[in-house]
């Protein structure tokens, strides 16, 4: 605990929400943990503008050749440690878009990650105990 | 001085990445470049390699928000094809809920709009009575997104009959939020301030570009499928076209609200008029040929084309989604207008909303604005019509 | 009901174009193949007399060409009037409908860089949806394209700014 962005990670997670090539439902239903029914903005859960002021990376849908640089560049500039969450079964092993030309693969290949969330898309509820377990990992 | 503004390709509010690069002098924007393929998968490659029952999955994955109007027109495309036809009820079915999309997918809408602006209470209002939409989802298909409800000569999934209680009431708070909200954007001064004569889109050009959905009705280009070209429903119900002919942001803003009423229309006497049956037929092999199907979709007409060898596999499988005909035609709707109204402008087509975040001005190499500035000079904007209004 | 299919468009097309055979598959879904030539005044006549609007084309890989479809829609009746020609595949290609129609933009591109078909006369020919770094001859979308891009490299592609 003498990392006090650690601990700043863990009382008050800032994240922001980085979709690469996703279908947008996973990215909606982020959003929707932010509006009243679920508002995690509760416990200090914020979406961020920027990456540089974030503490982990939501991220969304398969990479493909032309989003994967912008995707390890948003990566290397979030400061470290960070938290790197995959929302749905596409970060998880590229779901049906495996086939695909322009898919490069799973993102494990390119950048760390700490937690999947599987669900096509995963509920809000879902979304938010895989942060909460995230966090308690740390 | 030309300058340039790039937006995107991430943003926090942002459906899909895309990049725009606006060209500036001074407030005023000259020109638009726009730079897509950030979120191409290579879907009609996929489509290829999969069965013709694999494939609406496939293509309900191409967006989150239509996942019910592109496996519609997918699966009205291979029924052309074969000449088969749905029976009564699964008609039905497909329409009621192609109708609660349109709903949630113009509500997605209003409350982006209202965060573009400042008025996140909108956004935030919105969201919360979108809410009992996604649950009539969950109650009749199992999942809040993703329905999976069409199917190749019918339906998936019936809709039990102890259910539509329960649906109805859920029509009826969407209709009176409707309402609500619809008199809260309309009779809003600041909203009127920052909507009116913006980025207006004039006939000519909208047939030009060939533009759908409520960016045409908009416009005063009076097109939708569902009239031109009843399917399913469609013709069996009582219904009208929203058309506004300014073609401003206003027009297609009151387009998509007024659009939510007709769609709670459609939903009621589906329900009360549903016939008994089945809801599918059985469906053998697909023949040799090529059929056409089209779905309006909320943002406009969704074209599928699908090339049938006799094998269990599409032979060529074309998807247009409305936005790849909307997009463009941000170039002209956005000349003229500052910086200040560009964010809006660009997210009026209901594309994706469009990533303001991570811009940055260019001058001779220094970093001059940011992705949030445009967002703040949009915000910015809002508060000074306020204050005037004020006064 | 809408007015259904007009019999008066489809004598106007035997009328001003000898070579074009038409072929109706269903009340409102009608195709007709075109010479190569007769592409553009024909598209030139749908828009432009015929007030239909340019849906989509798509390009299809046959055997002995490319076989590219126009899709224009008339939407007071709600008809589908689909263009369809072939390319052959030693002369790929075919002059662009840009010129008239700002919506024939985005799909020539695409079509191009996917199948590669040349549109002569078009503005802008450059690539819409794959990276920079694809490879400027292998088209996904042709019938021998094989899974090299298993084996292609994965380059950082150019940044936005
Ligand atoms: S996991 Fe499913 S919902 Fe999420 S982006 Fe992928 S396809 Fe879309």
């Amino acid at each position: 605990m003498a990392n006090a962005k650690l601990w700043g990670l863990k009382k008050s997670p800032w994240v922001f929400h980085v979709a690469a090539a996703s279908c947008n439902n996973c990215d909606i239903e982020i959003l929707d943990v932010l509006t009243p029914r679920w508002d995690v903005e509760r416990f200090g859960i914020v979406l961020v503008g920027s990456p540089r002021h974030a503490d982990a990376l939501l991220v969304t849908g398969v990479l493909n050749r032309k989003s994967l640089s912008r995707v390890l560049r948003v990566y290397e500039q979030t400061p470290k440690p960070c938290l790197v969450i995959g929302v749905g079964t596409c970060t998880c092993d590229n779901h049906m878009f495996a086939p695909s030309y322009n898919v490069v693969g799973p993102y494990d290949k390119h950048i760390p990650m700490d937690v999947y969330i599987p669900g096509c898309p995963p509920k809000p509820e879902a979304i938010i105990s895989g942060v909460v377990k995230a966090l308690k990992r740390l | 001085m030309k300058r340039i503004v790039p937006i995107g390709p991430y943003h926090p509010l942002q459906e899909e990445p895309e990049f725009f690069k606006l060209i500036v002098e001074g407030e005023k924007v000259v020109d638009l470049e726009i730079n897509i393929g950030y979120n191409h998968r290579g879907h009609e490659f996929i489509a290829q390699k999969m069965t013709y029952d694999q494939v609406p999955f496939l293509v309900e994955r191409i967006c989150g928000i239509c996942s019910d109007s592109h496996p519609y027109a997918y699966v009205m495309a291979v029924e052309d094809a074969a000449h088969i036809e749905a029976p009564p009820r699964a008609q039905y079915i497909r329409t009621i809920i192609g109708e609660l999309e349109r709903i949630h997918s113009h509500y997605l809408w209003v409350g982006l709009a209202g965060h573009f602006i400042g008025y996140n209470t909108v956004w935030m209002w919105v969201w919360r009575y979108r809410e009992p939409l996604l649950d009539i989802f969950e109650l009749i298909m199992g999942n809040r997104n993703h329905y999976a409800i069409n199917k190749i000569g019918g339906a998936r999934r019936d809709i039990l009959p102890e259910h539509y209680g329960t649906i109805e009431k859920y029509l009826d708070l969407v209709e009176k939020k409707t309402t609500m909200f619809t008199k809260a954007v309309l009779d809003d001064p600041v909203i009127r301030a920052r909507l009116e004569n913006v980025g207006i889109l004039t006939k000519e050009d909208a047939i030009g570009f060939g533009v759908l959905g409520p960016t045409a009705r908009g416009s005063g280009y009076a097109i939708d499928v569902r009239k031109d070209d009843p399917y399913d429903a469609y013709d069996k119900v009582d219904w009208d076209m929203i058309v506004f002919d300014e073609g401003d942001i206003l027009a297609k803003a009151k387009v998509r609200l007024l659009e939510c009423y007709e769609s709670i229309k459609i939903v009621r006497q589906c329900l009360r008029d549903m016939p008994d049956g089945p809801i599918e037929t059985r469906v053998d092999e697909i023949p040799p040929g090529e059929g056409i199907g089209r779905h309006e979709a909320p943002r406009g007409e969704v074209f599928h084309y699908v090339r049938s060898d006799g094998s269990n596999m599409p032979a060529r499988h074309k998807i247009r989604a409305p936005s790849f005909m909307n997009i463009p035609s941000n170039v002209v709707a956005v000349r003229g207008y500052s910086i200040a109204d560009a964010a809006l402008v660009l997210a009026a087509v209901d594309p994706c909303y469009c990533c303001t975040e991570r811009t940055v001005v260019l001058e001779n190499g220094k970093k001059k604005l940011t992705g949030h500035d445009l967002l703040r000079l949009s915000r910015q904007k809002t508060e000074a019509i306020r204050r005037r209004y004020r006064r | 009901m809408k007015k259904e299919y007009s019999q008066a468009v489809l004598d106007e097309i035997g009328a001003k174009f000898p070579r074009a055979s038409v072929k109706i598959h269903a009340p409102r879904r009608t195709y007709v193949s075109v010479p190569r030539d007769d592409v553009y005044e024909f598209a030139k006549f749908l828009f432009e007399e015929k007030k239909c609007r340019l849906s989509i084309a798509t390009g299809i890989d046959k055997r002995d060409g490319i076989e590219i479809l126009y899709h224009f829609s008339h939407d007071p009746s709600g008809t589908y009037y689909n263009i369809k020609t072939l390319v052959p595949k030693d002369d790929l290609k075919i002059r662009s409908l840009a010129d008239f129609l700002p919506a024939a933009n985005w799909i020539e591109r695409e079509i191009h860089e996917l199948l590669g078909v040349d549109f002569t006369g078009h503005p802008n020919l450059v690539p819409l949806l794959t990276a920079e770094t694809w490879p400027a001859d292998l088209y996904p979308l042709r019938r021998d394209y094989a899974d090299e891009h298993k084996e292609l490299k994965i380059e950082k592609t150019k940044e936005d700014h």
